[in-house]
């Protein structure tokens, strides 16, 4: 108490919306949300231990990453997140699911540290630093593991991909 | 806003927030004819909060004082929402709830123990409340213990008045104070019967 947490409700308001985006980018559009709430349900059992109220919306994305990963590999990895991404897109504007699909499965298909530090980097917007806290590495490791995403995206979806808008 | 950003947009519409298990602090906003309230019960369900003060500021003592897990829950306070309702609307005299003040200091809740035995439609003084918890000279300590009462209404210090009868201070302003003692003259115990005036 004495280390000034806010109240946990600022939290949700503050970041439920990130917090639901990233676990969505990470297990797919379809566990996205019971994988955003385990990791709510964690963070706020967790909550009161925490030693210092600094880098909040960090320590919950981080706290999603992880619940993800646990969640994924509770199932087991399968081929069905393909097809989960398929069954989950909306049935209006077809069109403009495409691009999307083969982003996600692009995704899918990276090697699990290097989706977390891509993920993680442009969709939570952590940097390097704070990536390489979840994942228990270097901001060097970080940077590498986010280029060799990259990389990897760029063959599965064509040498124009870039993270940033075109 | 990058590709990842822009694909996730597309999610936005499927997203929701969580819906956590009960924890240590429940809270709700609360309108009434009176004002706004944030209302709070702990996980024992006694009230902590009833309170006037804005949402986050009600939040942020919460988490201070009691446990940083402060949740928005309203169906917890459902009880406490009812409770209020039939008080504002003159149906109750009383509150059946459990209390805990514990936001307030120790002298602080000595004066609102004293307060509490100040009946439903009477009145009383800050002196009077000085005297009666033995410090005759502590009208103005009472008064700002009053004023940072953290239990409104239920615990009930629209009944403290100043010596010379004028209204003093109010949390909720003296409109609402105005109205309170209003709502209790009117209500008083048999009036329901009393032929009117």
């Amino acid at each position: 108490m004495s280390v000034g947490l806010p109240p946990f409700q600022q939290l949700v308001d503050d970041h439920w919306r990130d917090v639901a985006r990233l676990a969505a980018s990470i297990a797919g559009p379809r566990e996205g949300n019971d994988v955003a709430q385990e990791a709510w349900v964690r963070a706020l059992a967790a909550y009161p231990t925490l030693a210092h109220a600094r880098n909040l919306r960090s320590w919950l994305l981080t706290i999603t990453a992880r619940t993800a990963i646990d969640a994924q590999r509770a199932t087991g990895r399968t081929a069905g997140r393909r097809a989960d991404v398929d069954a989950a897109a909306p049935v209006a504007a077809p069109s403009a699911e495409l691009p999307d699909e083969e982003l996600w499965a692009g995704v899918a298909a990276l090697p699990e540290r290097q989706r977390l530090a891509v993920l993680l980097h442009y969709v939570g917007g952590l940097a390097h630093r704070e990536v390489a806290v979840a994942l228990a590495t270097t901001p060097a490791a970080s940077r590498r593991l986010v280029s060799d995403a990259l990389a990897s995206l760029r063959v599965a979806l064509g040498d124009a991909f870039s993270p940033e808008v075109p | 806003m990058n590709r990842f950003d822009t694909a996730l947009a597309r999610l936005d519409a499927t997203l929701h927030p969580p819906a956590l298990p009960a924890s240590d602090v429940a809270y709700a906003l609360h309108d009434t004819s009176l004002g706004r309230l944030v209302v709070a019960v702990d996980a024992a369900g006694s009230l902590v909060a009833c309170s006037y003060d804005p949402e986050a500021q009600v939040a942020e003592r919460l988490a201070r004082t009691v446990s940083p897990r402060v949740l928005r829950q309203p169906a917890r306070l459902d009880d406490v929402r009812r409770q209020i309702d039939e008080y504002v609307a003159g149906t109750r005299r009383g509150f059946d709830l459990a209390t805990s003040a514990v936001s307030a200091t120790p002298f602080a809740r000595t004066v609102l123990a004293a307060l509490a035995r100040v009946p439903y439609g009477a009145t009383t003084t800050y002196h009077a409340l000085a005297t009666a918890i033995g410090a005759p000279r502590a009208s103005r300590a009472v008064g700002n213990a009053l004023g940072a009462n953290p239990l409104v209404i239920v615990v009930p210090c629209h009944r403290v008045l100043r010596g010379d009868g004028s209204l003093g201070g109010y949390a909720g302003g003296l409109p609402a104070k105005r109205a309170l003692l209003a709502l209790e003259a009117a209500h008083l115990p048999g009036d329901a019967l009393a032929a009117p005036r």
